[in-house]
């Protein structure tokens, strides 16, 4: 068994004049320090990567900068799946017996470390080098073409996609350190100015500073203990051009197998956290989850059962498209707010029952799955 | 990337379209590669494709992130299935709709030559 004992959190945002590791640092101590561990009591290192400080051997460094001597360390690449990638990583090597306490961590100073041309150009390149970048995509074009074809298939129409935009903004003006407190109508995310068409600027997820960590453990270290309880991922393709049908896409693979590692139901999951890089994102894997029927995710936000109080909560501190999104640690906030929503912790924001979480990452254009299931112990 | 190349197409400045087939197995690929991604084998043949196709998928790119891509914008990214098997990224009208039948020609776009679908007459 592996247990979530700790979580860091920064807000996101802009962090002037702080680096990758300064952001990765700050998360790592918050998390270390909630499960009341020591430094050296951490044995392992997972790490993301920063597109603004790439280096072929982050957790190294990030070790000897932290001032830990691990004895496993290296870093990990699924684009915005990494976090729950790590996370499903430091679950094997811990109940394999590999080493006591892990440091997943991610942090990257994306927005105020480059230009938001250098970002958007540095994340195109996950595009094929021949056959699509020459073509002048960017990451909102490639999933503004999954877009146009869900819309097409299933009826969705823009105003349905708002509404995701609409919820994740709602929900992070409750969290004080989200990047946006403004709220937002779906006239507003309709209005907005077009990006890559069907998908406008409140469509898509910022660019940020910010940093999470979390430690995974052999045992718990307080008195809640969150298990993963199970997990599993899906590799279907790296370019859109090379995707399967809509029908076919790896979040459905993930969360069959997920289920069956975890001998869990989606009728019993009571909190959800679901990555949410564009509206659309979101809208297509809360139905290939299950957490909706074909083309009524939409009507599921309009009658509030993703939100806060209702049956089925989900990103209550905004996601991606409100919390922010800082490269690997942007998609960690998901598990980190699941953590605090399942211990108790969340605040003003804390909903019902969190006994059983499910966590579901997207890298690439929805090229790598991990779906993951938390459960609450005692 | 790997891959006996035989036939210029537009990634090499070329006015075509080259796919490749599998003589062992009739898989069809588009991303060029010395063996057959379905099956293996290797040296795929490779094939001019007509030109043809449908619409699968349309992004009217309005936000670019280089000068040189920018001064093309509004420029519309498509996905278009051939009548050979396979699918393909390229440009096209900014009207086009899923389903449309269209054929390709080449227009410069940021110092490059690339496939841009029209409508078929």
């Amino acid at each position: 068994m592996s247990f979530i004992t700790g979580v860091g959190l920064t807000a996101y945002g802009r962090h002037e004049g702080s680096s990758s590791l300064d952001l990765m640092s700050k998360a790592a101590e918050l998390a270390i320090a909630d499960a009341g561990l020591k430094r050296s009591e951490i044995d392992g290192i997972l790490c993301g990567y920063s597109t603004v400080a790439p280096h072929i051997m982050l957790a190294t460094v990030f070790a000897e900068h932290f001032g830990i001597r691990p004895s496993y360390a290296h870093a990990v690449q699924v684009g915005g799946a990494t976090g729950l990638a790590m996370t499903m990583l430091a679950h094997h090597l811990v109940e394999a017996g590999v080493v006591r306490h892990v440091l997943v961590v991610g942090g990257e100073n994306r927005l105020t470390g480059q230009s938001r041309d250098a970002s958007i150009l540095a994340l195109a390149q996950v595009g094929h080098p021949d056959y699509e970048v020459p073509l002048g995509p960017t990451i909102p074009a490639y999933y503004g073409l999954v877009a146009s074809r869900y819309m097409h298939e299933y009826g969705v129409t823009q105003e349905d996609l708002a509404e995701f935009a609409v919820l994740m903004r709602k929900h992070a003006l409750t969290h004080p350190g989200a990047q946006f407190h403004d709220p937002i109508t779906v006239a507003d995310v309709m209005a907005s100015k077009p990006v890559a068409l069907p998908l406008k600027l409140l469509d898509c997820c910022p660019v940020s500073d910010g940093g999470a960590a979390f430690v995974i453990s052999r045992e718990p270290t307080g008195e809640t203990g969150v298990r993963v309880r199970g997990c599993a991922q899906a590799h279907t393709h790296q370019h859109v051009t090379a995707a399967p049908a809509l029908s076919e896409l790896g979040a459905e693979i993930a969360i069959a197998r997920a289920k069956q590692a975890a001998g869990v139901a989606i009728s019993d999951v009571r909190y959800a956290a679901v990555y949410d890089s564009f509206t659309i994102t979101l809208a297509m894997l809360l139905e290939d989850l299950g957490l909706a029927r074909r083309g009524e995710a939409a009507s599921r936000v309009r009658s509030g059962y993703f939100g806060r109080d209702g049956e089925m909560p989900l990103n209550t501190h905004g996601g991606l498209l409100s919390y922010g999104h800082c490269g690997v640690g942007g998609a960690m906030a998901h598990l980190v707010e699941t953590h605090l929503q399942m211990t108790g912790r969340a605040g003003n924001r804390q909903v019902r029952d969190a006994s059983i979480a499910l966590l579901h990452g997207d890298g690439g254009v929805l090229s790598s799955h991990v779906s993951m299931f938390l459960e609450r112990t005692r | 990337m790997s891959g006996s190349r035989q036939l210029a197409d537009w990634t090499a400045g070329a006015e075509a379209i080259v796919y490749q087939s599998c003589a062992a197995c009739g898989a069809g690929q588009y991303f060029r590669r010395s063996f057959c991604a379905a099956c293996g084998a290797p040296d795929p043949v490779e094939k001019r494709a007509s030109g043809q196709g449908t619409v699968y998928a349309t992004s009217l790119v309005c936000r670019a992130a280089t000068p040189e891509t920018r001064a093309h914008i509004p420029y519309n990214i498509v996905l278009v299935d051939t009548p050979e098997g396979f699918r393909m990224m390229a440009h096209g009208d900014s009207d086009l709709s899923i389903g449309d039948e269209v054929t390709v020609h080449f227009v410069p776009f940021a110092g490059r030559l690339v496939p841009y679908f029209a409508r078929t007459k």
